[in-house]
C-alpha cells in the first residue's frame, strides 16, 4: 500500500513539476519578447552572441555538410545507377538535403556546438549570482543576458543550416560528377528542374527558422532554470541537449506533415 | 578579449557567407529565375482521364515552361477531370490551342502541353480550352496493342 502510494505520488509530482515548466518556459519566452526591444537598442550584445553562437559554429557546420553530402552522393549514386537514372543524383542530394537534412542536422550540431554553451554560460553566472548582482543593480539580466543570446541563436539557425545545405549539394557534386563522372549539365538542369523555391527551399529555411527558435529557448531555459550547483549546471546542459534533440525531430515531423502531404 | 570591429567584421562575414548560401540555394539549386513573380492568367481544360498530372506540375509549349497546372477537379455533370492552368501573360496562346498530358520520358512527371491552333482571337482569363488529348493510360495501350495482334493473326486451320 505504502509502495503504491509512493509511486503515485511520484507520478504526480512529475505532473506537477512538468506542467509548471512549461508554463514557466512559455512565461520566460513572453519576457524575452517583451525585453527583447531594451536589448536591442544596446545592439552589440546580440551582435556579439552571433559571434559565438554562429560564427564558431561555422567550421563545424561546413565540415559536416560537406561529408555529409559526399555520403549522399556515394549512395545515391550506388543506388541511382541500379535504374540508370545516375543522372538524377543532383535531385537526390539537392532535395534531400534542403527538405530535411540541412535543417535537422544543422539544428542538431547547432544545440550542441551552441546551445549547450549558453546553457552552460547563463547557468554559471546563475551559480555564482551574477544574475542576481545585476537584478540589484538595476540591470535586469533577462534584457542583459538572456534575450542576446536568444536572438543570436535564432537568427545564426537559418544561416547555419543554409550553408550547411550548400556545402552539401557541392560535396554532392563533387563525388557526382568530379570523381564518378555524372554529367554536369544534367546534375544541375535535373536538379534545378525538380527543386522548387517557394515548395523546397523556403520551407527548408522555415523549418531552421523553428528550429532555431526551440534551441535557443531551450538552452536559455534550461541555463536560468538550473539548480545553481555544479551538478545542476552539468544537469542543465544534458537536459538541453537531450530536449534539444527531440523537440527538432518532434517539430520536423509535425512541419514535414503540414509541408510535404504528397498532394 | 577580441576587440569590437574585429566582431564585426567576422559578425559580418558571417552573415554574407549566409545570405550567399541562401542564394545560392535559391538560384542555383532551385529554379526561382522560372515563373515566381510573373504575371499569370488561368484558363481551364476539361480532360476524359488526366492520368497521373499533380497540382504544380509544369505546363509546356514546344518544350518551354508556360505556366503551371494551378488546380485539378472533377465535373460532376460531365463526369470529366477540370484542370485549371495559370500561365505566364507574357505568351498569349490561340482559342483553338490544343492542350495534351504528356510525360517527360518513359518514367518521368507527367505535363501538360499545349499546341497553338491558327485562331486570331486570343485565349483569355477564364476561357476554356475546348480540344484536349487525355493521358495515356499504360493498361489500355497494352490491351489494344494485344488485341490487334490477336486480330492480325491468321486462324490456322
Amino acid at each position: 500500500m505504502n509502495g503504491v502510494t509512493r509511486v503515485l505520488r511520484q507520478l504526480g509530482a512529475m505532473t506537477i513539476n512538468g506542467v509548471w515548466r512549461l508554463g514557466f518556459a512559455t512565461r520566460f519566452l513572453l519576457m524575452i519578447l517583451w525585453y527583447s526591444g531594451q536589448s536591442f537598442r544596446r545592439l552589440h550584445l546580440t551582435i556579439r552572441e552571433i559571434y559565438f553562437s554562429g560564427v564558431l559554429s561555422l567550421l563545424i557546420i561546413l565540415v559536416s555538410g560537406l561529408f555529409v553530402g559526399l555520403v549522399l552522393g556515394l549512395q545515391g549514386y550506388e543506388t541511382l545507377q541500379r535504374y540508370g537514372s545516375s543522372d538524377a543524383l543532383g535531385v537526390l542530394v539537392a532535395l534531400s538535403l534542403v527538405r530535411e537534412l540541412g535543417p535537422v542536422v544543422a539544428g542538431l550540431l547547432f544545440a550542441s556546438r551552441a546551445g549547450s554553451a549558453v546553457t552552460a554560460e547563463i547557468g554559471l553566472m546563475k551559480t555564482t549570482e551574477q544574475l542576481k548582482a545585476m537584478d540589484m543593480m538595476a540591470v535586469n539580466p533577462i534584457a542583459r543576458v538572456v534575450a542576446p543570446r536568444f536572438w543570436g541563436g535564432v537568427l545564426s539557425m537559418p544561416l547555419l543550416a543554409a550553408m550547411f545545405s550548400a556545402m552539401g549539394v557541392f560535396g554532392g557534386w563533387l563525388i557526382g560528377v568530379v570523381f564518378i563522372g555524372v554529367d554536369d549539365g544534367a546534375f544541375w538542369s535535373q536538379m534545378q528542374a525538380a527543386v522548387d523555391f517557394r515548395n523546397d527551399v523556403l520551407n527548408g529555411v522555415i523549418k531552421s527558422v523553428v528550429f532555431g527558435v526551440a534551441v535557443s529557448l531551450i538552452a536559455v531555459f534550461e541555463g536560468y532554470d538550473c539548480v545553481p550547483t555544479a551538478e545542476g549546471v552539468s544537469r542543465a546542459i544534458t537536459r538541453t541537449v537531450v530536449s534539444s534533440a527531440l523537440a527538432i525531430l518532434a517539430l520536423d515531423f509535425v512541419l514535414t506533415s503540414f509541408m510535404f502531404r504528397g498532394q | 578579449m577580441m576587440s569590437r570591429t574585429t566582431l564585426d567584421l567576422w559578425v559580418g562575414v558571417f552573415v554574407a557567407l549566409g545570405c550567399a548560401a541562401l542564394i545560392f540555394l535559391a538560384m542555383k539549386v532551385g529554379n526561382f529565375t522560372g515563373l515566381n513573380g510573373a504575371q499569370l492568367y488561368s484558363v481551364e481544360a476539361p480532360f476524359d482521364n488526366i492520368g497521373g498530372l499533380k497540382v504544380r506540375a509544369p505546363v509546356k509549349s514546344a518544350g518551354v515552361l508556360v505556366g503551371r497546372v494551378a488546380d485539378i477537379r472533377f465535373d460532376a455533370e460531365t463526369y470529366r477531370a477540370v484542370v485549371r492552368l495559370d500561365l505566364d501573360t507574357r505568351y498569349a496562346f490561340p482559342r483553338d490551342t490544343i492542350a495534351t498530358i504528356l510525360t517527360s520520358g518513359l518514367l518521368g512527371e507527367q505535363y501538360v502541353g499545349l499546341e497553338p491552333g491558327a485562331d486570331v482571337d486570343e485565349l483569355k482569363q477564364g476561357d476554356r480550352i475546348q480540344i484536349t488529348q487525355s493521358a495515356v493510360v499504360l493498361e489500355k495501350l497494352i490491351g489494344q496493342f494485344m488485341f490487334n495482334k490477336a486480330a492480325e493473326t491468321p486462324v490456322q486451320q
